[in-house]
């Protein structure tokens, strides 16, 4: 029982060993088969379903005491999601964390791959809330897994091109499907499909968890992630057509900030991190300016 | 100039100060303690156990105390806590024939062995605020007038020596074979907490989910049943409430102890009957068993237990939603549900950016559509 | 024969730590197929290796089915599986775990390949060696940029394996503390 919480301790992060080894076991069966969302006895952890429940325990489960962790929300490290579940494995695993994505080791993700390239020896883990790319064409588990057993994803490329009969172009901007080397039709999570590019060919492992939808699914490294598209409609990345205000990045994702009730807004990099580092190295957007003195 | 919003840690910690400070309330009005919960606020306590799936009432009312009062909430502590607990043993089947019972009744029987027991229920009173409850200190109780009890009816098998036993009114039934047999099964049944759910379901999978189900989805379901939506003709054929052992088997012993006692509500219901030319009618069951003193949840889980139960009975699936048996288990846990609800809440800025891109690019290209068009 | 008292040693003395380190491996090793990587923590009984050991320790337990090939099926392994992890022990086509020899684990047309609705259900093969070396066929596919080579101890099973993909078995291979990981993703060169 020693591996069991003691009053007022926590087991390393958090998870007992049976339920750690349980999702472990998952995790190298979506290693294994990538983009195959497996089945795992999801628990129930001190933070709601649909607030990360699913990468909480991937993280936990991988975690090591040498790692450091990073943790964003639609890629800030200070979005209040993101700081609660940072501390939550300060606290459970006593781990360090980071906010620089060059020197974490593990990274948990909700809604973004951040701008900075991933290397080999990094774990990105997303959390996933409907991990069933064919869920809003068909809300039945019986038949959407039917589906992936047959390969029979016809009806996805039946939307995509309803979509571009009725606007020209395929009307998915998040969430983009990919097929994973040429088998499994994959959800990516809701991250913009600006992101969709770096699925693919990432030298990082990338880990989904869905903790209410009980499914884990994996990208091993460099496996190829293609955004499903048509011949004549190939699919294209999108972002807000500006510069970052803040650090002047041109090809950065971009948030959208109302600034005031007259119609205006500026634009900045969702990636808190990435936009920081490029202030620190000098690089100015149009409304940088450093903080006035005593300005806290 | 521009200052990106900071100090999420700082705001949360603020936040669940004044979180503490709310849920103690006016501190000139003394705090309430576990026990008033537990004993002043049972059927709170018994909702919060049973959808929480953990017996331990002072825990529901800790749970209930720092959740302020919102039951779903309480129920997402207790399964919080519940799911770091060791599980050191397997309990043998509870025996609900051999439950001593605080209520018991038939509304298919005027009689029958073992009597109707009306026990503590709201039934038949009038729901009138009772301002006496209002004025500070102990109101006086009622006393309850003795009944003098019929002479025993039992005879024969059942009544030997030993506990008493209260007889399932299906038992009665079942000996006429007037009701379909439910044949015992030795099969360990599935374990929705240690197993990711697996569709299509069993009836021993589909009773977990919805003793853990939240009353008030279970209670729509069955309520629809009713109206006509899978509707199953059903009648409370028995209600009870009570006591009973919960024994484990000690292998090193060879035999099973009692290791404590949990109050529970079973419903029995009768349903409507199937035949066919070769085999003559018979009445069908729905089955609902809940922890503590729950018993709309009990009957409610009998109704949408035996609609779900339409394609082994040989009945026409007719699109009702508590037929569905996915519709019914995906949807019914209260704890997954509301969580996924107010996760909306959550910064969607990176998403929601990417979809006011694509609105503003498709009106882009209509709008010179239109002026190409001029 | 070892003494019973020895069947008590030889798991890990730090569970939670000592286990996370090793699966962060034995997950580098599957991710990155023909990568070798060192795990330690367990000393189990002959003729298991530490390798083999620790990946036992770290992914099997009471609710994962175990099979025990050849010599590693002797009284001082079943004993230490039943002490330090308590999974029951079953034949090759029911197990989720096997352990043994390349040789001992043949034919491993025995073991499960999953359904193909739900391809996770699955054996996993933990297969002593006598080294692990970056020699051998060359290794394609998920996990690899652009080729790695590992001293397989042959080639057409693991061929016949990736032609049932999604469906087939995923191995481990083991030689004193080093692992390796060929999951059934993996293109095996034919040689």
């Amino acid at each position: 029982m020693t591996e069991h919480l003691e009053a007022g301790a926590y087991n390393f992060a958090y998870l007992d060993e049976q339920t750690k080894r349980m999702i472990r076991r998952a995790i190298l069966k979506g290693i294994a088969v990538p983009g195959y969302q497996v089945p795992f006895a999801s628990r129930e952890m001190p933070m709601p379903y649909g607030w990360g429940t699913g990468g909480v325990q991937v993280t936990a489960a991988c975690l090591v005491p040498e790692d450091r962790l990073k943790v964003i929300d639609q890629g800030a490290d200070d979005t209040t999601n993101a700081v609660s579940i940072r501390r939550f494995f300060q606290r459970t695993a006593g781990v360090a964390v980071t906010e620089a994505t060059p020197e974490a080791t593990v990274i948990q993700t909700r809604h973004r791959i951040p701008e900075t390239p991933l290397k080999q020896g990094q774990i990105l883990v997303y959390q996933v809330p409907i991990p069933e790319p064919l869920r809003f064409l068909e809300p039945r588990e019986t038949e959407t897994r039917k589906m992936h057993e047959l390969e029979e994803y016809g009806l996805m490329h039946v939307k995509l091109y309803e979509d571009i009969a009725r606007h020209g172009q395929i009307a998915t901007s998040y969430a983009y499907p990919v097929r994973v080397e040429g088998r499994y039709v994959m959800d990516p999570s809701p991250i913009p499909k600006f992101d969709n590019p770096k699925l693919s060919g990432n030298p990082a492992i990338q880990l989904f968890g869905a903790g209410r939808e009980q499914r884990i699914y994996a990208l091993p490294p460099w496996t190829k992630a293609e955004s499903l598209d048509f011949d004549d409609h190939p699919f294209e990345t999108s972002k807000a057509p500006h510069d970052c205000d803040l650090c002047g990045a041109k090809d950065s994702y971009l948030d959208e900030v109302i600034t005031d009730d007259a119609g205006g807004r500026m634009f900045v990099c969702s990636d808190t991190d990435f936009c920081a580092g490029r202030r620190a190295r000098g690089m100015k957007g149009r409304l940088w300016a450093p903080k006035p003195e005593g300005v806290a | 100039m521009y200052v990106a919003v900071k100090g999420g840690e700082r705001a949360i910690d603020n936040a669940h100060q004044w979180l503490a400070e709310e849920r103690r309330g006016d501190p000139a009005i003394p705090e309430l303690t576990i026990p008033q919960i537990r004993e002043q606020m049972k059927l709170a306590v018994n909702r919060v156990m049973a959808e929480g799936s953990l017996y331990d009432p002072d825990l529901a009312a800790l749970a209930i105390k720092q959740a302020r009062g919102d039951l779903i909430e309480a129920v997402f502590l207790i399964r919080a806590y519940r799911t770091t607990l060791p599980r050191l043993a397997a309990s043998r089947p509870v025996d609900t024939g051999a439950m001593a019972v605080d209520r018991r009744i038939s509304a298919t029987f005027k009689d029958l062995p073992g009597g109707q027991v009306l026990g503590p229920t709201f039934d038949y009173t009038h729901r009138l605020l009772d301002f006496a409850l209002m004025a500070e200190g102990d109101a006086p109780l009622p006393q309850a007038r003795p009944i003098e009890a019929p002479p025993s009816p039992f005879v024969g098998e059942g009544w030997g020596g030993g506990a008493p036993r209260m007889p399932h009114v299906t038992g009665f039934l079942n000996r006429d074979g007037l009701i379909e047999t439910a044949e015992p099964g030795d099969a360990t049944p599935p374990d929705l907490t240690r197993e990711p759910m697996e569709l299509p379901a069993d009836r021993a999978l589909r009773l977990q989910a919805l003793t853990r189900g939240d009353e008030g989805f279970v209670l729509s379901m069955a309520y629809s049943t009713q109206r006509g939506y899978g509707r199953t003709h059903a009648f409370v054929g028995e209600l009870r409430i009570g006591t009973v052992a919960v024994e484990v088997d000690i292998p090193e012993l060879g035999f099973a102890v009692e290791i404590g006692e949990i109050e529970l509500t079973e419903c029995e219901t009768v349903n409507q009957f199937k035949g066919s030319k070769t085999e003559p009618p018979q009445f069908t069951r729905g089955y609902g068993l809940v922890m503590g003193q729950s018993e709309r949840k009990a009957i409610a889980m009998s109704l949408v237990d035996r609609a779900l139960r339409w394609q082994e009975l040989g009945e026409d699936f007719t699109g009702a939603p508590a037929q569905d048996e996915e519709f019914v288990l995906m949807h019914c846990d209260n704890i997954q549900a509301t969580g996924f609800l107010e996760h909306i809440k959550l910064p969607h800025y990176v998403d929601f950016q990417a979809e006011l891109e694509l609105v503003r690019k498709l009106r882009a290209e209509v709008q010179a559509m239109q002026e190409a068009a001029e | 024969m070892i003494a019973a008292s020895d069947a008590l040693a030889g798991g890990f003395t730090e569970a939670p730590l000592q286990s996370a380190r090793a699966f962060r491996e034995i997950l580098e090793a599957m991710a990155r197929p023909g990568t070798i990587r060192r795990v330690q923590g367990a000393s189990p009984p002959p003729p298991l290796s530490v390798a083999a050991g620790v990946a036992l320790l770290v992914l099997t337990d009471p609710t994962t089915r175990l099979h025990l090939a050849g010599r590693a099926d002797c009284a001082d392994v079943r004993h230490w599986v039943a002490f330090h992890i308590g999974a029951p022990l079953a034949a090759a086509e029911d197990a989720d775990f096997a352990v043994g020899t390349w040789d001992a684990l043949h034919p491993v047309s025995r073991f499960r390949i999953g359904q193909p609705d739900y391809p996770d259900r699955s054996a996993t093969l933990i297969v002593e060696c006598d080294r692990l070396a970056p020699h051998g066929p060359a290794l394609t596919g998920p996990g690899i940029e652009t080729a790695t080579w590992l001293n397989l101890p042959e080639t057409a099973a693991f061929r016949a394996n990736r032609a049932l993909f999604p469906l087939g078995f995923d191995t481990l291979f083991t030689a004193g503390d080093r692992i390796a990981g060929l999951p059934r993703s993996t293109r095996v060169e034919n040689i």
